[in-house]
């Protein structure tokens, strides 16, 4: 059900991977102000952007799970959030790393997008211990699915307040991701994006093939068990 | 379906007027972090920001109680099972859990914010108290809403005690910044309003956004 | 703080690009494995079908 059009999806996402890496260190410029060290800014943001989305639409796929009581929907947000949080630790390390390079400091509190993961990790961190604490697989997939929908909705307001809050305290120094990138950076930061884009999509649908093979097994077996007591 | 809810809601806090379970803990337990962060900080008197991060954490806190306790005499009574075979539908049942959160908590709060005002705070409360209960309104709406989200999600799960909490609090993140953002200006030695628009207006999202959402949503809890 | 020199700079650069390769080198080597059991088992399965 999965497996339709992965090779040539996975082939894409190592193309653009390739591409988006290459243009990274030999064709995006040199910042002014950070240096090098401003080139962890193409992994680090399209990280946070991919991450935040597959939140959302973690969420969303949960809301056709309720609709249709069709569970590949809950495997799907399942899924999608799994490999969403992944990415959420990704951003914290790299965040931390580049907080470190530019700052000295292995945590700032002025960058929104830092803070706001910290909050959005912590919180679908309970998601595992929610979800496999409820033995019923009907009643594990509903209780999760509405997880997953607050959560979703939870994140772009999480992000909102602490942009907000940090506006305040801390008057934005560094608006990286603003639309004042130049236009090498623009590009480069563009297909970083997309590859990383790609790269969820790939990932979702491989784990997506992996379970589903597995729940194939685990039928055909009974199957073979029964016929063999009869 | 408000007639459902005003029966529970009723029933709740009739519930909670006889035995005291909730407000009584919720408040005690507030006064005593006051005192806790007394020794905490070594501080006499707070103002500002720190006045306005110690009253808001502190009502948080004091909201995880409130929650874990939102469903507990349905579950010791076996009364969840009742309340479902009756033809109540679940937006009923969250009305009315997330008013009697709403309730508790205002009165929590009549005894806190005098005894903040006396305990911790420099400044005096009275100088804007309008804007304050403008907050705490829209503050104490949000965590209803989401608390009752909550103490549904978590009210099948083994681990109830522990992960109510770990929800509750990160969800009530944006809550937070925006009532103590908010309410900094106003606990401050020279004190008045500052852009209390935006963050009444945050607030204001995030009660409307949760609000539907359980609603939405809260049908597809409890069920069995 | 001024910008850090190349070398330094490199270092740091390197290990936010390194920690995203692993996770995802990491993830789709767990992945693999995991089909790669599937499908043992499965052959298995056939084989045990056959008998």
């Amino acid at each position: 059900m999965y497996s339709k059009g992965f090779k040539p999806l996975a082939a894409a996402t190592v193309v653009a991977l390739a591409t988006a890496m290459a243009l990274v260190f030999f064709y995006a410029p040199l910042d002014a102000d950070q240096g090098f060290v401003q080139k962890i800014f193409y992994v680090h943001v399209p990280m946070a952007i991919v991450s935040l989305c597959g939140f959302v639409a973690g969420g969303i796929m949960a809301i056709l799970y309720l609709r249709s009581g069709d569970s590949s929907w809950d495997m799907r947000s399942y899924v999608a959030i799994h490999i969403s949080i992944i990415l959420g630790v990704g951003v914290l390390a790299t965040g931390a790393i580049w907080a470190r390079a530019s700052w000295g400091h292995w945590w700032v509190w002025d960058e929104p997008v830092l803070v706001s993961f910290l909050v959005v990790v912590l919180l679908y961190c309970v998601y595992y211990p929610l979800r496999f604490s409820i033995e019923d697989p009907e009643r594990q997939a509903r209780y999760s699915s509405v997880f997953a929908i607050a959560a979703g909705a939870f994140v772009p307001l999480n992000f909102a307040a602490v942009r907000m809050a940090e506006a305040y305290t801390h008057p934005r120094v560094l608006s990286q991701t603003g639309g004042n990138l130049p236009g090498e950076m623009r590009l480069t930061f563009l297909v970083s994006l997309l590859a990383m884009a790609l790269l969820f999509v790939t990932l979702w649908k491989l784990e997506l093939i992996s379970k589903h093979a597995s729940m194939q097994l685990k039928r055909l077996r009974k199957r073979l068990d029964a016929r063999v007591a009869a | 379906m408000i007639g459902a809810a005003g029966t529970i809601l009723r029933k709740d806090l009739r519930l909670e007027l006889r035995t005291k379970e909730s407000v009584p803990a919720m408040t005690l337990f507030t006064l005593t972090v006051y005192v806790l962060f007394h020794f905490g900080l070594d501080r006499d008197s707070l103002d500002g920001e720190l006045a306005s991060g110690v009253l808001w954490v502190t009502l948080l806190l004091a909201a995880v109680i409130g929650v874990s306790r939102l469903f507990a005499a349905e579950r010791e009574q076996g009364g969840i099972d009742g309340l479902l075979l009756a033809p109540v539908d679940r937006t009923s049942l969250f009305l009315a859990k997330s008013a009697a959160l709403f309730l508790f908590l205002v009165a929590v709060e009549v005894v806190a914010l005098p005894a903040f005002g006396l305990l911790l705070l420099g400044p005096g409360l009275g100088g804007a108290l309008p804007e304050l209960l403008a907050i705490l309104v829209l503050g104490d709406l949000g965590i209803a809403a989401v608390g009752a989200l909550v103490a549904a999600l978590a009210a099948e799960t083994r681990a109830r005690e522990l992960i109510a909490p770990l929800l509750l609090l990160p969800l009530l993140v944006p809550v937070l910044i925006a009532c103590a953002q908010a309410t900094e200006p106003l606990l401050r030695q020279t004190q008045g309003p500052e852009d209390l628009g935006r963050w009444l207006g945050l607030l204001t999202l995030y009660d409307v956004v949760f609000v539907l959402l359980s609603v939405a949503v809260f049908d597809y809890l409890l069920e069995d | 703080m001024p910008a850090l020199p190349l070398d330094e700079a490199g270092k740091y650069v390197a290990g936010a690009y390194v920690v995203f390769l692993t996770l995802v080198v990491v993830y789709v080597a767990i992945l693999g494995a995991k089909i790669a059991r599937i499908d043992r088992e499965l052959t298995e399965l056939a084989s045990e079908d056959d008998e």
